[in-house]
């Protein structure tokens, strides 16, 4: 049987970056993933924000590795061709008491070498952001803040880190670990051996590390729900705007995302059940009535979407350790919020932790840091459309009319590994906008059935069962 | 840039009616657009019985009521057709670009009409609270589904609205085989037409609850149940009157928008609540010279009323074309 050097449990932002970082090295290195495709954990519902750093406890490490990982970000991003847009963000403040503590943010922000801070007045504001809410007095701007898709992000990590050479493996959840001469993981796709292993597994990071005994933390589930607004809203605002900070969590924002739709929320509550990604009344709510005090032209009305998720907590940092317990295992847990910033410093982190410990990095001769950008129809000027379209008709052949996404495109998503319809909507876009897959759920079903080989019955949203439909009755 | 007397977006009955009408009205050059790769619109999954009955005075299915239209457009040399072109931008000079497989062409019209129809109300819209496993789906989806494509959404259904769609969906489930748990409806009457109410619902002995509201949608992977509630007169919930039903499917019907974000594009003034076009004569925007006709100037019941609307659109493209010269 085959021994890996290092295997990675979990296939979110944080595995896949660590998968892409050591695929720069001379190593057989696998990532094991539950889920039947990559990132359908935490990774797929967050707010896709690359934070500067701001709002960090001093000395803290997520606040360090978000700083780091803001920086990485835009050079992984360009290798990728994964759009990353600065946009910067405000905090902004409506009384006295609130402008005083933007300068103690500041000079938290600038503890950890948050660049280029500069607080803002009203005249400011009211010039460059004209839709805030008028009674708005001052902002922190923290111009080097950023946003990406976030799943995008991971797909293409995951397909550059298996271009060189990295093994992947979905459906394959890791049920027990033994530490022998190595690592022993058995999973529901059979047993792996490795001599270093890494415990990136999200929600689930202390379940796995309990498998080797070790159980000293515990992640808790903190609960975000988002709306979505229509792309008609994309120009709501030019920033990312912050409220100031809670305790538990940033507070309600008003997102702008890299496909366009502003995003409102996220709520913040701890919770139990780390499958419990229903959203509520409640929540919307709240959510409303805190982005209006930002935005106040925001409208219940505009809501084309929602989503919760879970942000996985354990005190108030990140656990990034070597297990002296366990000698070769290093846990990567407590990934909360700013944790897709700061993935591939996390990254950096998990590498130089198996150097310390005993593994041998050796740089490949060769390394392909570059993938060729994913073209999206929707993206591209009408100019560049026209020549796709010129060398290829499948791009002039629209499938999902509300996002403007293509048969070519999606056909692309199956290639590149999507196997279910929420793979072809968080890789294309189909599905996401106002009409929600009324009308290209049929067509997307038979791309994907004849592409996979798959009957059009066994098509799935997200996996085995959760089938779209029950019967075919051309089956009777 | 190819220029067009009358340029008509949409085949369904709205476009279709507009076409033929502008035609009888002295239009030469009319150019008629259809993403699909058919005529006929929406018209073709709605296999059940009862259009025409205003407009032809015969009981007709949908594609029956389409065809009459289809072939009469095919018999009218002056009518071009250009099927699988998705109009994605418009201006308020009326220049439409299109995308076609294999290429991107554009349009000038002396002369617009939009006939864009309707896309349904989402779960989102009306901010069903809950989970999002499979087996939710909008009532029109589901018609798809089983009409054209053979396939069967679910085995246990709660249709939440008593829209038209929703209730002869109600009846399609049923004759499939599927068990119809409830139809949940928010109002104290239902919003589709009362004859759908008897033959789809009360004939199957379907229960329909009025004054009641969907609370919550439960399951992980796929629906397990939703939660239901009385209302009162204000719509709220009435505390101690939750109840649970099991099913696998919940079915979304709870109305139609307009699809009028073209027009929007072009800088038409429209009703933020109905998404409609504002107006104040039929087919009419405020912009000279581009009308909007069938569903997507105003929610119609009937396609039969749409036919009537697509006819005085026609007639108003040609006296606008004639006093513009
Ligand atoms: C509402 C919300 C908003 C957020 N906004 C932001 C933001 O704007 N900016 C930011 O920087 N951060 C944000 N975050 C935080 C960010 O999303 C997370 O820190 C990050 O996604 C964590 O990635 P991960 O790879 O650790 O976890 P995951 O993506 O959950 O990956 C873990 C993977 O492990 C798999 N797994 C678990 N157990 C097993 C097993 N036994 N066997 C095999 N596989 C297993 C899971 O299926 C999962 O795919 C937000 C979080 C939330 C919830």
């Amino acid at each position: 049987m085959k021994i890996y050097d290092v295997i990675i449990i979990g296939a979110g932002v944080v595995g896949t970056a660590i998968g892409r970082e050591l695929s720069r090295y001379k190593l057989d290195t696998a990532l094991l993933e539950k889920e039947t495709e990559l990132a359908f954990g935490v990774s797929k519902s967050n707010s896709g924000i690359i934070h500067p750093g701001t709002q960090n406890p001093p000395g803290s490490l997520k606040g360090r590795l978000c700083v780091q990982g803001n920086i990485l970000t835009r050079k992984i991003s360009m290798e990728l061709g994964v759009d990353f847009k600065e946009t910067g963000e405000l905090i902004v403040a409506f009384t006295e008491e609130e402008k005083l503590r933007l300068y103690g943010l500041k000079k938290e922000g600038e503890s950890l070498g948050v660049p280029r801070l500069e607080i803002v007045d009203s005249s400011w504001l009211r010039k460059n952001e004209p839709n805030l809410n008028k009674e708005a007095i001052a902002a922190l701007f923290a111009p080097t803040a950023g946003i990406i898709s976030p799943y995008r992000l991971v797909y293409d990590l995951s397909e550059n880190a298996a271009r060189n050479g990295v093994e992947l493996f979905t459906e394959t959840k890791v049920e027990a670990i033994e530490k022998k001469e190595y690592f022993e993981i058995s999973t529901s796709m059979g047993v792996f051996r490795a001599r270093f292993l890494i415990n990136a597994a999200g929600l689930f990071a202390d379940d796995v590390s309990g498998m080797l005994g070790i159980d000293d933390f515990k992640i808790t589930p903190r609960k975000g729900e988002e709306f979505l607004l229509d792309k008609k809203k994309e120009y709501l605002a030019n920033h990312l705007i912050f409220p100031l900070p809670a305790r538990t969590s940033k507070g309600v924002l008003v997102i702008k995302t890299a496909d366009g739709n502003p995003i409102i929320g996220p709520t913040a509550e701890d919770i139990e059940d780390k499958d419990d990604l229903s959203t509520t009344d409640e929540g919307l709510k709240k959510v409303l009535a805190d982005a209006k005090k930002l935005i106040p032209s925001i409208d219940e009305r505009d809501i084309i979407a929602y989503f919760a998720g879970l942000r996985p907590v354990s005190g108030n940092d990140f656990i990034i350790r070597h297990e002296e317990k366990a000698p070769g295992f290093i846990n990567v847990a407590g990934i909360q919020s700013p944790g897709l910033t700061a993935a591939p410093a996390i990254a950096l982190m998990a590498r130089d932790l198996l150097k310390e410990n005993g593994l041998a990095l050796k740089k490949k001769l060769m390394f392909h840091s570059h993938r060729k950008k994913t073209i999206h129809l929707f993206a591209a000027p009408i100019k560049k459309a026209r020549a796709l379209i010129k060398k290829d008709p499948g791009y002039g052949d629209i499938v999902c009319r509300c996002e403007m996404v293509s048969a070519k495109e999606v056909e692309g998503a199956v290639d590149r590994g999507a196997k279910t319809m929420d793979g072809i909507k968080f890789r294309t876009r189909a599905q996401a906008g106002r009409c929600h897959g009324s009308f290209c759920t049929t067509r997307l079903m038979k791309i994907l059935s004849e592409k996979t080989n798959t009957p059009l019955k066994e098509i799935t949203k997200r996996g085995r069962g959760s089938e779209i439909v029950k019967k075919d009755r051309g089956d009777d | 840039m190819i220029e067009r007397d009358l340029v008509i977006v949409g085949a369904g009955p709205g476009g279709m009616g507009a076409a033929i009408s502008a035609h009888e009205n002295g239009v030469k050059d009319i150019f008629l657009l259809e993403r699909d790769q058919y005529l006929g619109g929406i018209l073709n999954q709605c296999i059940h019985t009862g259009f025409g009955i205003d407009y032809f005075k015969e009981v007709l299915t949908g594609p029956e009521y389409a065809d009459r239209f289809i072939k009469k457009i095919n018999a009218i040399p002056e009518i071009e057709i250009s099927a699988r072109s998705f109009v994605t931008h418009l201006t308020k000079d009326k220049v439409l670009t299109y995308f076609k497989p294999g290429k991107i062409e554009t349009v000038k019209a002396k002369c617009l009409i939009m006939a864009t129809g309707c896309r349904e109300k989402t779960r989102e819209m009306t901010h069903i609270a809950g989970t999002r496993p499979s087996g939710i789906f909008s009532a029109g989806l589901a018609q798809k589904l089983i009409n054209i494509e053979g396939l069967l959404p679910g085995n246990e259904v709660v249709i939440v609205g008593s829209g038209d769609i929703g209730l002869i969906m109600a009846r399609r489930f049923t004759l499939e085989g599927a068990k119809v748990k409830a139809v949940i409806e928010i109002q104290d009457k239902t919003r589709g037409l009362l004859r759908n109410v008897v033959q789809c619902v009360t004939d199957f002995d379907i229960p329909l609850y009025f004054n009641h509201k969907i609370l919550k949608i439960f399951g992980k992977d796929r629906v397990t149940g939703v939660s239901v509630a009385k209302v009162d007169s204000c719509m709220r919930e009435v505390a101690g009157t939750e109840f649970k039903i099991d099913c696998d499917t919940v079915l979304i019907s709870v109305g139609l928008i307009p699809e009028n974000e073209l027009i929007e594009m072009a800088g038409v003034r429209i009703d933020k609540k109905t998404n409609c076009p504002v107006s104040d004569e039929t087919n009419k925007t405020s912009i000279p010279g581009l009308f909007v006709c069938g569903n997507a100037f105003k929610v119609y019941d009937l396609a039969d009323s749409v036919s009537k609307d697509s006819e005085l659109a026609g007639k108003l493209a040609a006296e606008y074309l004639r006093s513009a010269g």
